[in-house]
């Protein structure tokens, strides 16, 4: 790989008369620690080579870097690489020409590109139905369930594998003075990885990846409608608590040991070990027994890098160097022990293991083996239009099923229609 | 959503005078006027001003009256041409009435208490003679907190964990749960606007009472023992330029300018709480990305604040005394 490299600045080089830098820009939408990481990670590919220089511009959060990206591609301003978050994928994806596939970009520039490098639970998620990567997954997260261990260990249970063990588990933490769960971004949780965790269609046309035309969401299903009447019934036993759309608002009293088990992502384990003064630890995200064919993979969640067209064949090739750069094992571990995030390639995961990290950090595990389980026929992906819009619409229904003002049934029927709407003006907008 | 906020700081007060001139047809006195010798420079004068209208106002406007009328693909690749059904499409949504309704509502509540909340601390204020200057800096204090800060510093008092207004509601019995139940959050949003608000009004009011001849206070000590009466015939009356004025203002305020205190409580996840139509604009815009929709809605918006603007001068205008 370092020869091809040094071809291609050679390349570079020749291509250009005049010996200087090529300046690339990507924007992004992480904060804190996470855009620190992310500095830190520009500054080591600027370091290891001498013909690009690459320059992070913190966008705000994953809307707003994707809405910035829009305008700025509109007025032919957009950045070499766009962070784009897993529900705004589509948005990206449908608008052909506004990006440059990953895969194209890189063999394009005389580098190698291989799939099956990936992790199973990320090959798919930002490719087109052909398996062609359009966007380089960067930030993979996976939805896992944390723990805290003292008060498992109090009320006698072991942590669920299983939404089944949970209702047997739950009345004896309830016992015992704890909350059983909380969840946040039931969104993600109980739609989007209810999906993937049980291996449920999730919209027609393949899961929306085969076309935008008539793509239909399928959420008012039987099984869905169970999972919400469940967590309704365990709400108003006390084994569950709601505490609104915000993220923090339901980890909160996980933190302040007040809620036994959390939904989270698995990149939240760096903050957890920060904010959380006790012992805990994770497994995966449960599924149903009692549905055939569960326990399958769960969806990437967080975001990939886009590519932008429209820029000159230098800058291209340095953003193809760094797309290789990053998926490197070292960068990929650099990036996964300092965030929390999961590693995307196989290699990267053994070199991780290697290392003695999963020994030390066993929660840290927990992610990347819940993507790297079977996957089932409906756990690759979803790819709909407007999708931050219908998570939205899905926000506002769990609210009113959690504060009595609808039934499950009727709130999913809702989701459906509106849903169905703004998918059939998604379809539109690329005619 | 800076522009929209440049535009109603600074256009409004502009708009305000202009609008004035028109309805009441004042001819300016001729005495006082000032002649320029060469046609062109009054438009030099005026060139800053009128850049600053078009480039935030008129040309975004057309763009989003355009925009309106076609289903657009965000990157701008391919469009659809709708016709008008952007603009059914948000009206007959099951959500756009209800945030509607909720903006009316929550444009009258806000300007109603922070007007009447800023009077009554300005005639309090007005009367205090011992230690007045510090009565008053602490009452003025409030509005040097930007919207997003009191925002964050009203959502610290409501928090559904932690909050102190919690505690005090279940004191009194009420499970306050501001996030989840859509009138909790409504309470909470109208409290932190109205908080946020009354120093500006409290400022306007003061200079106005105090702009109140010191022979006219006397002559109506004389006619009126009633405090209140001296006050609702002689002072009101007075200072009805200035509410007038603030009356505008507080609408323009609490229609758009409450919107960084929205995104703070709302959390970027507004779920089943109250939004202004300013807020869905913003949500289907820049987050749903759909820019058609979100068009459509703003143009709405504009229509409804131009209409809003007319009747005020029409109706209320009249009532107002200049003295």
């Amino acid at each position: 790989m370092m020869k091809t490299a040094t071809t291609t600045i050679a390349f570079t080089l020749t291509a250009t008369t005049v010996m200087a830098q090529t300046d690339i820009s990507w924007w992004h939408g992480m904060g804190g620690r996470n855009g620190e990481v992310i500095n830190e990670i520009s500054q080591q590919f600027n370091d290891a080579q001498q013909d690009c220089k690459l320059t992070p511009v913190s966008r705000g959060t994953y809307e707003e870097a994707l809405s910035s990206g829009i305008a700025a591609f509109r007025s032919g301003e957009q950045p070499n690489i766009l962070q784009v978050f897993d529900a705004g994928a589509a948005t990206i994806i449908a608008a052909e020409g506004a990006t440059i596939p990953a895969e194209d970009l890189i063999t394009g520039a005389g580098e190698e590109f291989d799939r099956d490098a990936f992790i199973a639970g990320v090959r798919n998620f930002y490719a087109d139905s052909d398996g062609k990567f359009i966007g380089m997954p960067f930030n993979s997260s996976a939805p896992i369930l944390y723990y805290n261990e003292a008060a498992l260990e109090e009320a006698g249970v072991e942590p669920p594998k299983t939404w089944e063990e949970f209702e047997e588990a739950a009345p004896a933490l309830k016992e015992a003075g704890y909350l059983p769960m909380t969840a946040s971004q039931l969104t993600w949780m109980m739609v989007e990885n209810f999906k993937s965790r049980n291996n449920q269609q999730f919209a027609t046309n393949n899961n929306g990846y085969d076309s935008v035309e008539g793509t239909e969401i399928i959420v008012n299903d039987e099984n869905q409608v169970m999972m919400f009447e469940k967590l309704k019934a365990w709400a108003d036993d006390g084994l569950y608590g709601f505490y609104g759309a915000g993220w923090a608002d339901n980890l909160k009293p996980f933190e302040e040991g007040e809620a036994a088990m959390w939904i989270g992502s698995s990149g939240s384990f760096g903050g957890l070990q920060q904010s959380a003064d006790f012992d805990f630890s994770a497994v995966h995200m449960p599924y149903w027994d009692a549905i055939e064919g569960a326990g399958t993979q769960s969806f990437i969640g967080g975001a990939a890098l886009f590519a932008m067209s429209g820029k000159s064949d230098e800058e291209n090739a340095c953003t193809a160097q760094f797309f290789t750069f990053l998926t490197s094992p070292e960068t990929q571990v650099y990036y996964h022990k300092n965030t929390g995030y999961v590693p995307v390639t196989e290699a990267a995961y053994e070199l991780a293991k290697s290392q003695g990290y999963y020994d030390e950090q066993p929660v840290a595990e927990v992610g990347i083996q819940q993507l790297m389980l079977d996957g089932g026929e409906w756990s690759k992906g979803y790819r709909m239009g407007f999708y931050p819009q219908i998570r939205t619409v899905m926000e506002r229904e769990f609210n009113r099923i959690f504060s009595n003002e609808v039934e499950v049934q009727d709130a999913f029927d809702t989701i459906q229609t509106e849903g169905n709407a703004l998918l059939a003006r998604f379809a539109k907008t690329s005619s | 959503m800076t522009d929209m906020t440049v535009r109603t700081r600074s256009a409004d007060r502009a708009l305000l005078l202009r609008l004035r001139a028109w309805y009441s047809a004042e001819t300016p006195n001729p005495a006082k006027r000032v002649q320029f010798d060469r046609p062109l420079t009054p438009w030099l004068f005026l060139m800053p001003q009128l850049a600053v209208v078009v480039i935030f106002f008129y040309w975004p406007s057309v763009q989003a009256v355009t925009s309106s009328f076609y289903i657009e693909d965000p990157f701008g690749f391919g469009a659809t041409f709708v016709g008008m059904e952007n603009y059914t499409g948000a009206v007959t949504s099951s959500q756009y009435a209800g945030t509607a309704a909720f903006t009316a509502f929550f444009c009258i509540v806000v300007t109603a208490l922070s007007l009447g909340l800023g009077l009554l601390l300005a005639v309090k204020a007005d009367k205090v003679i011992r230690g007045a200057s510090s009565y008053k800096t602490a009452l003025i204090s409030v509005y040097a907190i930007a919207p997003p800060v009191a925002g964050l510093i009203g959502m610290m008092f409501f928090d559904m964990h932690m909050g102190p207004i919690k505690d005090l509601a279940a004191f009194f019995g009420h499970d306050l749960r501001v996030g989840i139940d859509y009138w909790d959050t409504a309470g909470a949003l109208v409290t932190i606007s109205v908080w946020k608000q009354i120093p500006y009004n409290f400022i306007f009011f003061l200079s106005g009472l105090q702009a109140v001849p010191v022979s006219v206070r006397e002559a109506a000590l004389i006619d009126a023992r009633s405090g209140w009466r001296r006050f609702r015939d002689v002072t009101l009356p007075l200072l009805a330029p200035t509410a007038f004025f603030l009356l505008v203002i507080n609408i323009t305020y609490a229609m758009f300018d409450t919107f960084p205190i929205f995104d703070v409580v709302l959390k970027d996840k507004p779920a089943n709480n109250p939004m202004t139509l300013v807020y869905k604009v913003y949500l289907d815009g820049f987050k749903g990305n759909d820019i058609g929709g979100s068009s459509a809605q703003s143009v709405i918006l504009m229509v409804v604040v131009a209409a809003l603007t007319v009747m005020q001068f029409r109706f209320l205008e009249r009532r107002v005394h200049y003295g």
